[in-house]
């Protein structure tokens, strides 16, 4: 019957792992990093692993292309059957180093998260793009070179030919990216793996690979194996899903039903954790995270309302901050670096302010020139009655005893060498706010407001998992009794289910002691759930600054709009069309000594909502 | 404690407090004319029930002069190790710590120094100041601060760039609490790993410099000095440098066992 050939299930995967087991060598014995795993992809296929930090998805991914044993890690158990470009299907698991080799970068690809370190920075462009032809294809000289250029249009690079005999450092981290994209295409591999391949990347730039891998698996009909933690991503990315958890397999199944109907309550829990952007249109005040197993009416904080009650907490002004490019033979400054250019907002009581925008846009150093961690070049801060720029030591130390600062690494921001106590402590002993056994109640009674056990205090900070010390953190932000907290990317490293639980922790002790955030982010989703007022930041300039509600659902400023557009929604009903050229001009905030520097200038479009009005 | 228990923990350590133990007691507990008394009958014997060691070029016996050469070795290159230390841990992290002019100028002085080869410098030192005991200790000591300070001021300045040293400053930390609290802690490790490493150095600069006649003088031993003294009877007696050879080479090892377990010991990262 002719029916049949149509009735065929799936063609044959071109990769089939089953009852994967990883096990690695510690000096506590031996520990299954991959406990049991099993799926497959067909050609044209993109199924998405997500899990979160541990779960055993980078481990599983290094496992089929046989790289886990440079890591310590040993295939204990299980079959990776390949189907090779011949039509021979061989097991990975137990093919020779020299078969593994012919596959490695010909017959499978790999992109790598860091585009910054998965380029050797002492070769070109041209000899590492053209590294695997030679290996594999047998090309050489002119040939290659072609064929390397025809790679980098592929990936949509401007000025290919340029680009041959460039350095990977003078290229962008999305240029970068694309060569590494590049470099895994160069052999038509059968199975393309990438592990979080855009996790390093601003989100306009993550749309554009998105997109680029996506169209790239479509002209080839690769297989697509994807790794990532990021549920946004899955849900733009993917035809199936396995969601991982400790090792295992929790889920699997079609992107839609995964979404629509997880069955296991860790897809669920994974998926409420998730904030959504746009889903926050018509509200005005900041909302609670959604936390799977917390009775959520009852567990709802009080929301908070910022109170206008003398004056604004913090009032910045023209506040400019600008770093020194030395260059030359004498180390003279020759140009300077506008981090921050002309910003001027105010944060009331009880309200969160947060600062958007990409990498390198100065929202960091705008933080941390409020706090005086970096001095600013001119302009005003007013801090409660502070003027914060012109405090001489001693004043500076006790104003800033009313702003704190949580920072995005957890696992950096706390010295690995003091017990949780000390550090926590360390704000009341240097402001002599407490002595002796007051001390130590204190810390008793911090750690209880951020929900951490008493028995963690004498303890180090590698014992904590990630969320754990960002509250130990919060702790120490909130020992002297700060009236504003400046929380710079704060959540940024933590996984999804712990962000939310760290945000809500944010929001309760705003409600409960009234304090100001000024919350530092590149997520959209996260801030259009926490802020009361939002400011987006390009290149040193808040370009457009109002309440919440209005900055996401009436955006004015074309890059405010550019990068709504470029975030990828957790709703695979949702899909963005994605293009992956790259429009976005090339700028930077490095001017000339003596560069006329414009003002900025803003429109009021709304009551409170200021668009600026000319790039400078 | 049970980190201390790894094989090589407990071989390094335990061959340390033998070493050490010997550096200390045998001076007490063994006469020393042992070591100086001189057989004319008994000259360049090989090892032997009578002579574990063997003999030397005046007949001495190697065995008891290994033994107290212990003392003088292990001293000297503890005290030089030591020197070293107090001048260059403050050196080191100030320079990393405050940066900008004082370490540019701290920086140029050590480079200065560490232009020189370490044994040379300490050869001129030790010349200018005569050979003894205690100059020779002071030599040493100060050739080996500069290679230190400079690794020092390189991990501080790693350590003053970790945002928990920000978060600290914004916590309304000051620069000696800053020091004292989180530089000095994190820069401790390295500290051992670069002491006991150095401790083999000095032990070997120590013997050098007896080598040349500048270091101990006789007739007190000390391991540099017998290697020095074997080398004219190296293809009759090859024993003569054997004996404080290993000796050496024994210390320098343990040592750096152990100097590698006692970091681990005091990561509290890997302590748990």
């Amino acid at each position: 019957m002719s029916g049949i050939d149509t009735m065929n299930p799936s063609p044959q995967p071109i990769i089939r792992v089953s009852g994967l087991r990883v096990e690695f060598e510690t000096d506590d014995g031996v520990v299954a990093g991959v406990k049991d795993v099993s799926f497959e992809i067909a050609p044209g296929e993109t199924l998405c692993v997500v899990g979160e930090s541990g779960s055993g998805k980078s481990v599983t991914s290094l496992s089929i292309l046989r790289l886990i044993e440079f890591g310590g890690g040993r295939i204990a158990g299980g079959a990776l059957e390949f189907a090779r470009e011949s039509g021979e299907v061989i097991d990975l698991a137990s093919a020779s180093a020299d078969v593994m080799q012919s596959i490695r970068g010909n017959e499978i690809g790999m992109i790598f998260q860091e585009p910054m370190t998965s380029l050797n920075p002492v070769f070109t462009i041209e000899r590492q793009l053209t590294d695997g032809l030679r290996r594999h294809r047998g090309l050489a000289g002119e040939d290659a070179r072609k064929r390397a250029l025809e790679l980098l249009r592929e990936v949509r690079i401007p000025e290919p030919e340029r680009r041959l005999s460039q350095y990977p450092h003078e290229l962008s981290g999305g240029m970068r990216q694309r060569i590494v994209i590049a470099m895994a295409m160069a052999c038509r591999p059968r199975l393309l793996i990438a592990d979080e391949p855009t996790t390093a990347l601003d989100v306009t730039i993550q749309a554009e690979i998105l997109g680029l891998i996506d169209r790239l698996k479509r002209e080839n009909g690769m297989a697509v194996l994807f790794i990532t933690h990021d549920m946004a991503v899955v849900a733009q990315m993917a035809d199936r899903v396995v969601v991982m958890y400790r090792g295992d397999v929790v889920e699997e199944g079609p992107v839609g039903r995964i979404f629509e109907a997880p069955r296991e309550p860790y897809t669920k829990a994974l998926l409420a954790a998730v904030p959504r952007l746009g889903e926050m249109q018509g509200t005005s005040g900041p909302e609670p995270m959604r936390i799977l197993g917390d009775a959520l009416p009852t567990a709802a904080p009080p929301r908070s309302e910022p109170s206008t009650k003398g004056g604004p907490l913090l009032d910045v002004r023209h506040l400019t901050t600008r770093f020194p490019v030395k260059g030359g033979l004498l180390r003279r400054t020759i140009a300077e670096v506008h981090a921050v250019e002309d910003v001027s907002f105010s944060l009331a009581r009880g309200e969160t302010l947060s600062l958007v925008g990409e990498s390198g846009c100065g929202k960091s150093t705008c933080g941390r020139t409020i706090l005086r961690l970096i001095e600013a070049n001119s302009g005003e801060i007013q801090l409660d009655g502070w003027n914060v720029r012109s405090l001489g030591r001693l004043d500076l130390q006790r104003a800033r005893r009313d702003m704190q600062m949580v920072f995005q690494d957890p696992f950096a921001s706390l010295n690995p060498y003091r017990r949780l106590a000390d550090q926590v402590a360390e704000p009341l002993v240097n402001f002599g706010l407490a002595s002796g056994s007051e001390i130590t109640d204190r810390v008793a009674h911090l750690f209880d407001r951020v929900e951490l056990p008493r028995s963690f205090l004498r303890r180090f900070p590698h014992e904590l998992s990630g969320g754990q010390r960002q509250r130990v953190a919060i702790a120490r932000a909130l020992a002297p009794s700060p009236k504003l907290i400046v929380a710079d990317e704060s959540v940024s490293a933590l996984d999804v289910s712990v962000q939310a639980q760290v945000l809500n922790l944010l929001m309760e002790l705003q409600a409960d002691l009234g304090l100001s955030f000024l919350f530092i982010s590149h997520d959209m989703a996260v801030v259009e759930r926490v802020s009361h007022n939002v400011a987006v930041m390009y290149l040193g300039r808040i370009v457009e600054i109002g309440p919440r509600a209005a900055v996401f659902g009436n955006p004015r400023h074309a890059y405010t709009r550019s990068l709504l557009e470029a975030v990828p929604i957790a709703d695979p009903a949702r899909r963005r069309p994605h293009d992956d050229r790259s429009f976005r001009p090339l700028s930077s905030p490095i001017f000339p000594l003596g560069a006329d520097i414009q003002p900025s200038i803003y429109d009021e479009v709304a009551p409170g909502h200021l668009v600026l009005k000319s790039a400078a | 404690m049970k980190r201390f228990l790894t094989p090589q923990g407990v071989v390094g350590f335990s061959l340390i407090f033998a070493i050490a133990a010997i550096g200390i007691l045998a001076p007490l507990l063994v006469p020393r004319d042992y070591a100086t008394r001189m057989k004319m009958a008994a000259r360049l014997k090989p090892p032997s029930l009578e002579f574990w060691f063997g003999t030397d070029q005046l007949g001495r016996d190697l065995f008891f002069r290994v033994l107290l050469g212990a003392h003088t070795s292990l001293g000297i290159a503890a005290a030089a190790v030591g020197i070293s230390i107090v001048i260059g841990l403050p050196l080191g992290i100030i320079s990393g710590y405050v940066r900008g002019r004082t370490d540019n100028v701290l920086m140029r002085l050590v480079d200065t120094l560490l232009s020189f080869p370490a044994l040379l410098l300490a050869l001129t030192i030790s010349a200018m100041l005569g050979p003894s005991i205690p100059n020779t200790i002071i030599a040493i000591g100060i050739a080996f601060t500069p290679f230190l300070a400079r690794i020092i001021r390189g991990e501080a300045l790693r350590v003053s760039a970790m945002p928990y040293v920000e978060a600290a400053r914004a916590a309304g930390t000051g620069d000696v609490a800053m020091i004292i609290r989180h530089i000095l802690p994190n820069v401790i490790p390295l500290v051992i790993v670069q002491g006991t490493i150095s401790l083999a150095f000095a032990i070997l600069a120590e013997a050098g410099l007896s080598f040349l006649g500048l270091g101990t003088q006789p007739p007190n031993s000390s391991w540099g000095l017998m290697i020095q003294a074997s080398r004219d009877y190296l293809d009759v007696a090859p024993w003569t440098a054997l004996a404080p050879g290993a000796a050496v080479a024994l210390t320098v090892l343990a040592l750096n066992m152990s100097g590698d377990v006692l970091r681990d010991v005091l990561d509290p990262r890997v302590r748990s």
